[in-house]
């Protein structure tokens, strides 16, 4: 196993990532709660845009919907919580077919139907928003009004729960973050990841080589949204309350894809840096604005559309690539 | 010999435009059999049929005894019939090794296994110094070669080869033959299409001639050159 682990990773590699893994592991006692709080946001982004990976960066199927898998996720786990008294993780094993389920029918409509493309984006769009107007009008979970995951003081973190102090939450997500990322280490080198890379190139070339594309692009949706689901259990607990109008937004969806995009689509490290890059300079900045007493509302949108800009027009394969060039680390594989 | 492959009555329009118009002919196991034709005659719509990117409008396609007709593209591969594309297109981002190790895992689970296989064919195509290249950063004859590897590394029991010469310098061309020949004789059935008449004498056991979608003449390419027929309607045009 630890050899297989390793498989993969240079020698020039494994220096970098052991030391970047101990930072990581160590953050809690060389940050405040403020950094801590972004770091936890930022490895949130890098979570979910490494689902969404897989679907966009590895079988090429454009998704800019991914807030119905973490809405619905969100969903499940506060609903069961606060309902039945179930704890968050026997509510992601119930999220995980719900979000599956509903990436299939996604699936199984547009690849039956041939919806593929920029349509399959906005069919992706379209179920997204139909579940924001679906639970906003649903009085089982609120409505509009939203739905609370009650905050009690815990005397000690509870992670079965996921109630506790934002170490815990850090400790969480980063456990995640890392067992995703090498999730899709091992997914994007095995049978099925080959198969989506060949779909992602050149769909009619992955058939003439007997790739069942129907099939293995199924198989990329349902991982991604029940991947995707965990980031929405996770958001529910760590805020404490969904809307509709928040969790389910074609603005979450696009904020989910920025940092893949930014960091580099289809590659392992790509969706992490880009968020720790997006989310960073995102913060920098509005510190130094609130540092000189500056207050221009947006200015966080704008800088994401900035730098957007930059990636498209100067980095198109995103920041990762030309990094790893320069670390002499990484191959022709992502 | 039997037959490995026998079309009936083969026929697909497209609007008015009768692209192939009731094509039967067979090939048998373990031919090398070339159809030729002028520029629009059909060839790479009979292809298109035969591999299951189209489907006939009527007729039979009948492969290893069963009918393939009306099946996905990917069901004929996993039947064992595997195709190269006039207009080449391996997986242009990926490198040239991976090109290979997709088709290869077809019908192998393990990545290593179908790595190793990939190096075997890589090799026999002259192409294993240039495995960790990105495909679309090759030659044209390079490509169209990497084409034909991951086409073999799916395990086919037919080959079908849509202009692999065409373009090539007549080294290449020479090199391609022989790789052609090897492959034949080891017992692999193939189907090819060609402009290069030198290439097709060279090769071809069988030759049927395509005109405006209908089957003209058929034969070995001796008995094809002399028929009135095609020398008026192909031969007469092009030089041999
Ligand atoms: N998808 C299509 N839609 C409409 N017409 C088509 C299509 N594919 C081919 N055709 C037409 O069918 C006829 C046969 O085309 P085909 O590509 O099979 O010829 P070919 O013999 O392969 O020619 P070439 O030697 O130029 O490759 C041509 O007139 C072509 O324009
Ligand atoms: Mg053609």
């Amino acid at each position: 196993m630890m050899a297989r682990l390793t498989a993969g990773v240079t020698r020039r590699s494994a220096i970098p990532l052991a030391l970047l893994l101990a930072a990581l592991l160590a953050a809690p006692w060389l940050v405040n709660d403020y950094l801590l709080t972004m770091l936890i946001i930022i490895l949130y982004f890098g979570y979910a845009g490494q689902a969404w990976n897989i679907m966009m960066g590895f079988a090429g199927q454009l998704s800019l919907g991914h807030a119905l898998y973490l809405g619905l996720g969100g969903y499940v786990a506060a609903t069961l919580f606060t309902r039945f008294g179930i704890g968050p993780w026997l509510g992601f094993a119930v999220a995980i077919p719900v979000a599956s389920a509903a990436g299939a029918i996604i699936g199984f409509l547009a690849f039956r139907f041939r919806v593929a493309g920029i349509y399959f984006a906005i069919l992706t769009i379209a179920f997204a928003e139909f579940a924001r107007i679906g639970f906003d009008n649903w009085d089982y979970v609120h409505a509009s009004s939203g739905l609370f995951v009650p905050v009690k003081q815990y005397a000690h973190n509870n992670p079965w729960l996921l109630r506790g102090d934002p170490t815990m939450f850090y400790y969480v997500i980063l456990g995640a973050t890392v067992l995703l990322f090498v999730l899709c280490h091992f997914l994007v080198r095995s049978r099925v990841g080959y198969f989506w890379l060949a779909i992602r190139e050149d769909e009619t070339a992955a058939r003439a080589a007997g790739i069942d594309t129907f099939r293995y692009k199924m198989i990329a949706v349902v991982v991604s949204a029940a991947m995707t689901s965990f980031a929405g259990v996770f958001y529910a607990f760590f805020y404490n309350n969904l809307f509709p109008e928040q969790v389910f937004s074609i603005f979450r969806s696009v904020e989910i894809i920025l940092g893949p995009i930014i960091g580099g689509i289809g590659t392992l490290f790509g969706p992490i840096l880009g968020a720790f890059v997006l989310k960073g300079l995102a913060e920098a900045l509005s510190s130094v604005m609130t540092a000189f007493g500056i207050d221009l509302p947006g200015v966080t949108q704008v800088f994401y559309g900035v730098c957007l800009l930059i990636v498209v027009v100067a980095l198109p394969d995103g920041v990762w690539p030309p990094l790893a060039r320069l670390l002499g680390i990484g191959r022709s594989k992502p | 010999m039997t037959a490995l492959l026998a079309l009936s009555n083969v026929s697909k329009r497209f609007r008015g435009l009768i692209a192939v118009d009731g094509v039967s002919f067979t090939v048998p196991q373990g031919a090398m059999f070339a159809v030729i034709g002028s520029n629009g005659a059909g060839k790479t719509t009979l292809f298109n049929m035969i591999a299951g990117a189209m489907k006939p409008d009527g007729g039979a396609i009948v492969f290893a005894g069963q009918g393939v007709h009306g099946l996905t593209a990917d069901a004929v591969c996993r039947r064992g019939i595997a195709r190269t594309f006039q207009i080449v297109r391996p997986f242009p981002g990926l490198s040239v090794e991976d090109n290979v190790i997709i088709g290869a895992l077809l019908h192998r689970p393990d990545v290593t296994a179908a790595r190793g296989h990939a190096h075997e064919l890589l090799r026999r195509l002259d192409l294993f110094d240039k495995r960790h290249r990105i495909a679309s950063t090759l030659t044209l004859p390079d490509r169209k070669r990497l084409e034909m590897a991951r086409a073999l590394a799916t395990g086919p029991r037919l080959l079908l080869l849509d202009e692999v010469m065409a373009g090539l310098r007549p080294t290449e061309t020479d090199r391609m033959v022989a790789i052609l020949k090897a492959l034949n004789a080891e017992g692999l059935t193939i189907l090819l299409i060609e402009h290069v008449m030198r290439a097709v004498m060279a090769l071809a056991s069988h030759v049927l001639v395509l005109d405006h979608g209908v089957a003209i003449a058929e034969g070995s390419p001796e008995q094809v050159a002399r028929d009135p027929a095609v020398v008026q309607s192909y031969l007469g045009v092009e030089t041999v």
